[in-house]
C-alpha cells in the first residue's frame, strides 16, 4: 500500500497537535489564581460566608464558576484533606470519587471519601445558589448555557423562578431561548386560577413538542376515580385536546425521523461492508465468506489499538483506522495470493474455500483473545447526542457513522474512477487478457483489488466495533445481510451498494415497531427473495458482455 | 466418445456396489452386534455408538440430496438444512404429540412448551399430528412444497449460480429466525425434545433404536438407488447438460425450469425425510438446525467425498462427520481449525474428493 507513510505522518501530526493543547489547558492565568484563592475561602467559611463568596465568584467571571457553582449544588464539591486543594467529583454517588480540577477541567485522579472533606450547603444557602445559577445561566452571553438555564427551570417552575424568565422574556433576543421562556411562563400560566390565561397558555403550548409539556396537558384531561374530569372546566378540557392533538402529531412527525435516522446509521453499517463485498464480489467473482471475519479481525484491531495506548481513548480509534486497514488488508492479500487466486472462475468453490478461512479466523480469534465479547470503549466525543429539539436527539456514534460511510464510498468511488489502480482495477474486470495484452500486471491486480475489499472491511469493522461488542461471531451475524444488500443492489455496482443497505435499513427500522425486530428481519429477508424474482440481477444490473459470464 | 461414456459408468458402477455392499453388510452386522454380542464384549455396540451411526446414516442421505443437485444439476443450495430440519420438525410434532400426559404438566395433549406458555388449545396446524400417517405425509409434503414454491419463483425468473445459493441461505436464516420466535408455536428456542415413543415403542430402548438405524440404511440404500436411476436415465443427462451448459441446453429445446424445478423439489423432499429419522434417533430438534452453517457443513460434506458421484457424498458425510465427533470430544480447540483447512486443502487439491483419489476418471467435473 502506497499511502502508508502518510497515514502514519498523520497520526503523528494529531498526537502532536494533541500534545499542544494539552500544554496551553495547563498555564494558568492571573485570573485563575484568584478564582483558586476564592474557592479556598469555602473552606472554612460560615453559610453566610459562603454566600457572598458565591456572589464574588459569580462577578469574577471566570469560565468554569458555573460548573464549580453546580457541583457546590450538588454536594459535589470536595477539599483534599492532605493538600486542601479544593475539588469537583464527578459524581458523589462513588467510592473512590473521580475527581476533577476546577481550573483545567481535566481529570485530576480519583481518591475514596474518607480522604477528602466535603463542602456543605443548607437550605437557604442552596435556594440562593439555585436562584444565583439560574439567573447567571440566563444571563450567560451564550445562547447554549442560557437554554440550558431555562430548561433546567422548567423542571422545577416556582415564583422565583418565573419571575426571573418574566424578566428574562424581553430582553432574550435568541429565538430558541425565547420560544422556552414563552413555554415556560405559559406552564405557570397554565397552573394559575384565571381562564383567559389558561387557554391562552394552552394555545401557546401547543407549539412545544417535549415530554414533559405533554404530559402536563394531558394530565388536564385525566379523570377522577369516579368517572368524573379533575379539570371542571369545559373549554380548558376542549383547548386542552385540541393542543394535545398537535402536539402528538408533531411528536410523531420527528419520531418519524428519528426512526429514518436510526434506519440510515443501520443501513450504513451494511453499507460500509457491502462495498468490501461489491468490490470482491462484484468485480473479482469470488465470494468471500471469510468477509465478515476480515470485519472482525477490523473490530480487534480496534481493541488492541486501544489496549495499546490507554490513556488516549479518543485518538485511539483515529489510530485504529489505518491499523485496521492495514491489517485486513494484509490479511486479504496473503488470502488471495495462497487460496484465492487458484480458484479464478469457480465463484462456488471460493465460497467453499473461504469459508474455510472464515472458520480459521474465528477459531485463531477465539485462541487468542478468548471467546467471550470484548467492549471496545467509545471516545468522548462519540458519546452523548445531539438535541435538535425536546422530541428529537440523534446520538453522535450513529451520526459519525452514517458520515463515515459516505467519506469511506466517497473515497472508494474516486479511487476506482480515477487512480491509476482504479483504472487497472476496472480494465481487468472488464477483460482480463486485453487488460494483460495492454501490459497491466493482472496478478498483481487482483492482490491489489481483493487486498482493497478486505481492507474495507476492516474499516467496517472499526465502525462495528462502536455499535455492538467485539466478539469472535461479530462477522457471521451481519454477513449475510451485506450479501443481500449485493444482491438487491446490483453485483460489483458501487451505488448499488449505497441505496440498497439504506433502503435496507430504513425498511428494516420502520417495521420494526410494528412486527418486533425478528419478524422485520424475515418480512426484509422475504421481500428481497421476491424482489429477486423481478429482478434477477438487482437494481443496477451489470451490463454488456461480461455480465453473462458471471 | 462412446468408449468414454461406457468408461465411466464403469467406474460409477463400481463405486456404487462398493458402497451398496458396505451398507448391506452394516444393516446385517449393527443390529447383531447391538443384540446378539453380549454388553461385556468388546465388539458390542453401545446405544452411544447406535445413534451415532444413525445420525451418520441421516447426514449420508442429506448429503445425496445435495449431491443430486449440485453436483448434477450444478445447482448449489446452501439451505437444504432447511429442508432437513423442516422433516425434523414434522417428526418432531408427532414426537410431542405421542409424549401426551407423560410430559412434565401431565396435559394429555397440548405439549408442555404450550402449557409453559399459557396456551389453552392447540394451534390448528398440529391438528392431525398425532397420527403417524400424516406426520409421515407432512414430512414429504412440508419441504416438497416449500422448494417447489421457491424453486417455481426462483428457477422460473433464471436465478442461478452465486445468486441462487445466496437467496437458498436467505430462506434458511429467515426460516431460523421464524423457528426462534415462541409464537411460532413450535417450542421456540428449545424447540422439541424430551420424546417417550414413537408408534408405541420406547425410543429409549435398544431395539427402537436399532429399527430406527436399520430403517435409516434401507431408507438411505432406497433414495441411493432412485438418485442413481435419475442420473444413469435420460432425464440425468438433461441435467448434466444444464450444469456443463445451461443455456445451450435450453436452446436445444429442453425445459431446463422444469427440469431443474423437479430434481429440487426431489432433493428436499430426500433431506425432508432424512430429517425426520434423524429426530427420533437425536432426541431434539431446535431453530439451530436451521442455521445457515449447517447448510454450508453438508456442501462441504459432498466437496469432501466427491461431488457428482452420489455415493461419494455419503462417503463424506460419514467422514466428516466421525471426524467432528473425534475432534470435538478429543480436541475441541482444534476442530474448527481442522474443518476450516479442510475446506481449503479440499477445493484447492482434491476437486474431485476423496473418492476421486482412486484411479484417474475420465470424466472432468466443472
Amino acid at each position: 500500500m502506497k499511502n502508508t507513510p502518510t497515514g502514519v505522518r498523520w497520526v503523528l501530526m494529531l498526537f502532536a497537535l494533541l500534545g499542544v493543547g494539552v500544554d496551553v489547558a495547563h498555564a494558568q492565568s492571573p485570573k485563575d489564581t484568584g478564582f483558586v484563592s476564592m474557592l479556598g475561602e469555602l473552606r472554612e467559611a460560615t453559610y453566610t460566608d459562603k454566600a457572598s463568596i458565591a456572589e464574588r465568584l459569580i462577578q469574577d467571571g471566570h469560565p468554569n464558576v458555573r460548573a464549580v457553582l453546580t457541583a457546590f449544588l450538588e454536594d459535589r464539591l470536595y477539599f483534599r484533606n492532605d493538600d486542601q486543594k479544593v475539588l469537583l467529583a464527578k459524581s458523589a454517588d462513588v467510592d473512590p470519587l473521580n475527581l476533577i480540577d476546577p481550573v483545567s477541567m481535566q481529570d485530576a485522579g480519583s481518591a475514596p471519601v474518607d480522604k477528602l472533606t466535603k463542602i456543605g450547603t443548607n437550605n437557604s444557602l442552596r435556594r440562593m445558589l439555585r436562584t444565583t445559577l439560574a439567573r447567571f445561566g440566563l444571563s450567560s452571553p451564550d445562547a447554549g448555557v442560557r437554554l440550558a438555564a431555562v430548561r433546567d427551570m422548567l423542571r422545577s417552575l416556582d415564583e422565583s423562578n418565573v419571575a426571573l424568565l418574566r424578566e428574562r422574556f424581553d430582553t432574550e433576543t435568541n429565538s430558541r431561548v425565547k420560544k422556552e421562556i414563552t413555554t415556560g411562563l405559559a406552564l405557570a400560566a397554565l397552573a394559575g386560577s384565571d381562564t383567559r390565561a389558561r387557554l391562552e397558555a394552552l394555545r401557546t403550548l401547543k407549539n412545544s413538542v417535549s415530554q414533559d409539556v405533554r404530559n402536563r396537558v394531558a394530565l388536564l384531561l385525566d379523570k377522577n376515580p369516579d368517572g368524573s374530569f379533575i379539570e371542571t372546566d369545559d373549554n380548558v378540557r376542549q383547548a386542552a385536546s385540541a393542543s394535545l392533538e398537535v402536539i402528538d402529531e408533531w411528536r410523531a412527525l420527528y419520531s418519524a425521523l428519528e426512526t429514518l435516522f436510526f434506519g440510515l446509521s443501520l443501513g450504513s453499517v451494511l453499507v460500509l461492508i457491502a462495498i468490501g463485498l461489491a468490490i470482491t464480489f462484484g468485480v473479482m467473482g469470488v465470494i468471500n465468506m471469510a468477509h465478515g471475519e476480515l470485519m472482525m479481525l477490523g473490530a480487534y484491531t480496534t481493541y488492541v489499538v486501544q489496549m495499546a495506548m490507554p490513556g488516549h481513548i479518543g485518538i485511539s480509534i483515529l489510530v485504529a483506522i489505518p491499523a485496521a486497514f492495514i491489517v485486513a488488508g494484509a490479511t486479504g492479500v496473503l488470502l488471495e495470493r495462497t487460496i484465492i487466486r487458484f480458484l479464478y472462475g469457480r465463484p462456488l468453490e471460493t465460497l467453499l474455500a473461504t469459508f474455510g478461512v472464515s472458520l480459521v479466523l474465528q477459531q485463531s480469534v477465539r485462541s487468542i483473545f478468548s471467546a467471550l465479547n470484548r467492549s471496545v470503549v467509545t471516545p468522548d466525543w462519540m458519546s452523548g447526542s445531539l438535541q435538535l429539539n425536546d422530541a428529537l436527539a440523534i446520538t453522535y456514534n450513529r451520526l459519525y457513522i452514517v458520515l463515515f460511510t459516505l467519506i469511506v464510498f466517497a473515497i472508494i468511488l474516486i479511487v476506482l474512477r480515477s487512480t491509476r489502480i482504479g483504472l487497472e482495477i476496472r480494465a481487468v474486470s472488464q477483460n482480463r487478457a486485453m487488460a494483460k495484452a495492454m501490459g497491466i500486471r493482472t496478478e498483481w491486480v487482483d492482490a491489489m483489488t481483493f487486498g482493497l475489499g478486505s481492507a474495507i472491511a476492516g474499516v467496517a469493522g472499526v465502525a462495528l466495533s462502536q455499535l455492538t461488542n467485539v466478539g469472535p461471531n461479530l462477522g457471521q451475524s451481519y454477513i449475510i445481510d451485506s450479501f443481500m444488500v449485493v444482491v438487491f443492489g446490483g453485483v460489483g455496482n458501487l451505488w448499488g451498494s449505497l441505496i440498497g443497505g439504506m433502503s435496507m435499513g430504513i425498511v428494516n427500522q420502520l417495521l420494526e415497531p410494528y412486527s418486533g425486530a425478528v419478524l422485520a428481519k424475515i418480512f426484509v429477508l422475504v421481500a428481497l427473495i421476491l424482489f429477486i424474482q423481478i429482478r434477477p440481477r438487482g437494481l443496477f444490473p451489470q451490463t454488456g458482455r461480461s455480465a453473462e459470464d458471471k | 466418445m462412446l468408449h468414454v461414456r461406457k468408461w465411466v459408468i464403469t467406474d460409477d458402477c463400481r463405486g456404487s456396489a462398493w458402497f451398496l455392499a458396505v451398507l448391506t453388510l452394516m444393516t446385517i452386522v449393527v443390529p447383531i452386534l447391538n443384540q446378539v454380542v453380549s454388553s461385556s464384549s468388546a465388539l458390542h455396540l453401545s446405544a452411544y455408538g447406535l445413534t451415532l451411526i444413525g445420525k451418520y446414516l441421516c447426514y449420508g442421505m442429506l448429503a445425496l440430496a445435495v449431491d443430486l443437485i449440485w453436483g448434477y444439476c450444478g445447482i448449489l443450495s446452501l439451505g437444504h438444512a432447511a429442508f432437513f430440519s423442516l422433516g425434523g420438525y414434522a417428526m418432531g410434532m408427532y414426537l410431542m404429540r405421542q409424549i401426551g400426559p407423560r410430559g412434565v404438566y401431565g396435559d394429555p395433549v397440548l405439549p408442555d412448551f404450550m402449557v409453559f406458555l399459557n396456551w389453552k388449545s392447540l394451534p390448528w396446524f398440529w391438528y392431525g399430528f398425532n397420527h403417524f400417517s400424516i406426520a409421515l405425509l407432512m414430512v414429504v409434503l412440508v419441504p416438497g412444497l416449500l422448494a417447489l414454491v421457491f424453486g417455481w419463483f426462483a428457477f422460473r425468473s433464471r436465478v442461478t449460480g452465486v445468486y441462487l445459493s445466496i437467496i437458498t441461505q436467505a430462506l434458511t436464516y429467515a426460516l431460523m429466525l421464524a423457528f426462534f420466535r415462541n409464537d411460532m408455536g413450535f417450542g421456540g428456542n428449545n424447540g422439541f425434545t424430551d420424546f417417550k415413543g414413537i408408534l408405541g415403542f420406547d425410543l429409549h430402548s435398544d431395539g427402537t433404536r436399532v429399527v430406527l438405524v436399520v430403517l435409516s440404511a434401507v431408507t438411505l440404500g432406497a433414495s441411493y438407488l432412485i438418485c442413481r436411476a435419475i442420473v444413469e436415465s435420460r432425464a440425468g443427462r438433461v441435467l448434466r447438460a444444464i450444469r456443463d451448459a445451461e443455456s445451450r441446453t435450453r436452446f436445444i429445446g429442453y425445459p431446463v425450469e422444469s427440469f431443474k424445478l423437479w430434481v429440487f423439489v426431489f432433493s428436499a423432499v430426500i433431506a425432508g425425510v432424512a430429517g425426520a429419522l434423524y429426530v427420533p434417533q437425536v432426541g431434539i430438534i431446535n431453530p439451530s438446525e436451521f442455521a445457515p452453517i449447517n447448510s454450508i457443513e453438508i456442501v462441504i460434506w459432498v466437496a469432501v467425498g466427491g461431488r457428482g458421484t452420489l455415493y461419494g457424498a455419503i462417503v463424506g458425510a460419514v467422514l466428516v462427520n466421525y471426524a467432528k465427533t473425534y475432534f470435538t470430544g478429543a480436541f475441541p480447540e482444534i476442530w474448527l481449525y481442522a474443518l476450516g483447512a479442510l475446506f481449503v486443502f479440499v477445493t484447492l487439491f482434491l476437486p474431485r474428493g476423496i473418492v476421486g483419489l482412486g484411479p484417474a476418471r475420465a470424466r472432468s467435473i466443472k
